[in-house]
């Protein structure tokens, strides 16, 4: 993992290097793990600061609910009403179909780019400026295209993470040795065999980097695209707490889908190292 | 010893990249019976690798007739198959995998595969390093999966491109008897590209200089030598130096032919100023 922290390690017998290769293994695990932890812990204390001189100024002691005791006491009522829950699923719901949209649409228009050229250069334009706009400014008019509410939410997510994974499938078909194909053909490669056992193994790496920006970006926007029109979901239940004035609801639901997000980021982190094959200084 | 190789015959093949592009090679004529060496050496450039790529069924675009076995080439086929410069393995793949992929390809059941793949990592000594990782290995290790993922597909010719050139001395001797004698065990054809004279005279039957821009064959010279062949051997240093005279003949030879060349891309330039003016 860290680079920096990895020493040479020279001198004495194979077993002895390989023993104290291990105990610095071991130091630069229990290193990393201490820095996750106390990184969370400064977090944690900062928050709590802050509530504590929100509590303490009379101008603003209403709003000591936001503080981390507060809110960590919303947990289990919120857990005990099912909110939380609730919340999950349906926002994973929309969450999974958007993104699953976006990557069965974003992997063909990238190896489209990737094989393309008159596509590459036909799509520039339009694609960049589509890019560009942010998926929220939609808003108005997926709720006019679509019957529900539901289906508008779900077109933000899926053009909000289209294109990371599109472009990171066209940069990764970039990067594949042309030898390959060559290869493949001779050995009796059918263009099904090219596309199944060459390009996508060989792209998976950039099309899992893709889905994980892609990821990142539909959770940002899912959250401000259920504050309107539906009844359920995170971004509902944090626009509910507020009109509600409860702010320990709020900051647990804040606290929700900041864990989640977090989770859901590491889980795409571990499956890229899982499934790539491109090999890491420190694998070697 | 089963021959399993095939009647090569290669009449007037002249190929050219593309029409603003000068011809690579003209007037190639190559026969060879089943189960022959052929080692074409020639200076860079002159076209051996496009050559190979052609006899492959890899590249098109060629004038003349290119028969194998008696059928033209027109596609790539499992029946030749060709071994490049560097091996070009799959890093997603275990070794196994590496080697199986050809028959993969050609949908054998899995058990079958198994059973080639486990034969033919024994043939180039791997069998120790099977479930490995790809990028684990060394260079020699590498090419040697290559050889092993080549005559899986049990080819009748084998071509190879340069296949040892960025190997070590020690690795390449060692890569060269294996494949001289694992073709001979199989009795298939080969034929191999190299710039190394020492090479050309431990691995062929015969051997094809080529030389000129276009490229030709200038001479075919039988490498009549018994088997194992060691580099220290008189016969072999002998055979060296009498290949070694010939080449530098054929190359001077094909360098006062690109003066030729080269008068007449000065007429050519001096029409086109006068065209100009
Ligand atoms: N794709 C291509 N398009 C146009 N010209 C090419 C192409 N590939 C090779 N050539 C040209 O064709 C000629 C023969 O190339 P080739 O690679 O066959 O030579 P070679 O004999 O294998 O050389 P080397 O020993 O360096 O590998 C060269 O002049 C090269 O510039
Ligand atoms: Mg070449």
């Amino acid at each position: 993992m860290s680079n920096g922290d990895s020493n040479v390690i020279t001198g004495g017998t194979l077993a002895e290097i390989e023993e104290k290769r291990s105990s610095a293994r071991l130091k630069t695990f229990s290193k990393t793990l201490f820095n996750w932890a106390a990184g969370l812990l400064i977090l944690f204390a900062l928050w709590y600061l802050g509530g504590y001189l929100i509590e303490r100024n009379p101008a603003t002691t209403h709003f000591a609910d936001f503080g981390p005791i507060q809110t960590l006491k919303a947990f289990p009522v919120l857990w005990e009403e099912q909110t939380i829950q609730n919340a999950i699923q349906s926002s994973g719901y929309r969450l999974s179909i958007g993104l699953g949209i976006a990557i069965a649409c974003g992997i063909p228009i990238g190896i489209l780019l990737g094989v393309s050229r008159t596509f590459r250069q036909l799509s520039n334009s339009p694609f960049q400026l589509l890019r560009m706009i942010s998926p929220l400014s939609w808003e108005p008019i997926a709720v006019i295209v679509f019957v529900t509410w539901n289906q508008a939410i779900i077109f933000l997510l899926a053009i909000a993470s289209v294109w990371p994974v599109a472009f990171a499938t066209a940069a990764g078909l970039a990067k594949v040795d042309p030898a390959w194909f060559k290869v493949a053909k001779n050995l009796g490669a059918k263009p099904w065999h090219l596309l199944t056992q060459i390009i996508l193994p060989a792209i998976l790496f950039d099309i899992l980097t893709g889905i994980r920006a892609a990821l990142g970006v539909a959770w940002i926007v899912l959250v401000p695209a259920e504050f309107l029109g539906v009844t359920s979901g995170l971004g509902y239940s944090i626009a509910d707490a507020r009109e509600t004035l409860s702010y320990d609801h709020l900051t647990a639901m804040v606290l929700v889908i900041g864990i989640i997000g977090y989770i859901l980021d590491s889980s795409c982190a571990l499956a890229i190292k899982r499934f790539g094959w491109h090999r890491g200084i420190d694998q070697r | 010893m089963a021959i399993r190789g095939v009647e090569i015959d290669i009449r007037g093949l002249a190929h050219r990249y593309t029409p603003k592009n000068p011809l690579t090679f003209e007037d190639v004529n190559i026969q060879a019976s089943p189960g022959e060496s052929l080692v074409i050496i020639g200076r860079s450039g002159c076209g051996k690798s496009t050559l190979l790529h052609i006899i492959a069924g890899l590249l098109d675009g060629y004038s003349g007739t290119l028969k194998l076995d008696k059928e033209d080439v027109k596609k790539p086929s499992s029946r030749w198959v060709m071994m490049f410069q560097a091996p070009h393995l799959f890093p997603w793949m275990t070794v196994e995998h590496n080697v199986g992929v050809g028959l993969h390809f050609a949908g054998w059941p899995k058990e079958k595969i198994r059973e080639r793949v486990a034969e033919t990592i024994h043939l180039v000594h791997m069998e120790e390093y099977a479930r490995n990782n790809t990028q684990d290995l060394s260079g020699g290790q590498q090419q040697r999966v290559a050889l092993a993922r080549s005559l899986v597909m049990e080819p009748e010719i084998l071509l190879l491109d340069e296949p040892f050139s960025a190997l070590d001395a020690f690795t390449r001797a060692a890569l060269q008897k294996d494949v001289r004698s694992i073709s001979k065990k199989l009795g298939i054809n080969l034929v191999m590209v190299t710039h190394d004279i020492d090479e050309a005279v431990l691995m062929a039957d015969r051997t094809l200089v080529m030389a000129g821009s276009p490229g030709k064959i200038m001479h075919d010279l039988m490498v009549d030598l018994p088997d194992p062949r060691n580099r220290e051997d008189q016969v072999v240093q002998d055979k060296r130096a009498h290949l070694m005279q010939i080449f530098q003949d054929a190359v001077n030879g094909a360098l006062s032919g690109d003066s030729i060349a080269e008068k007449y891309d000065g007429a050519m330039s001096e029409a086109n100023l006068a065209g100009i003016t």
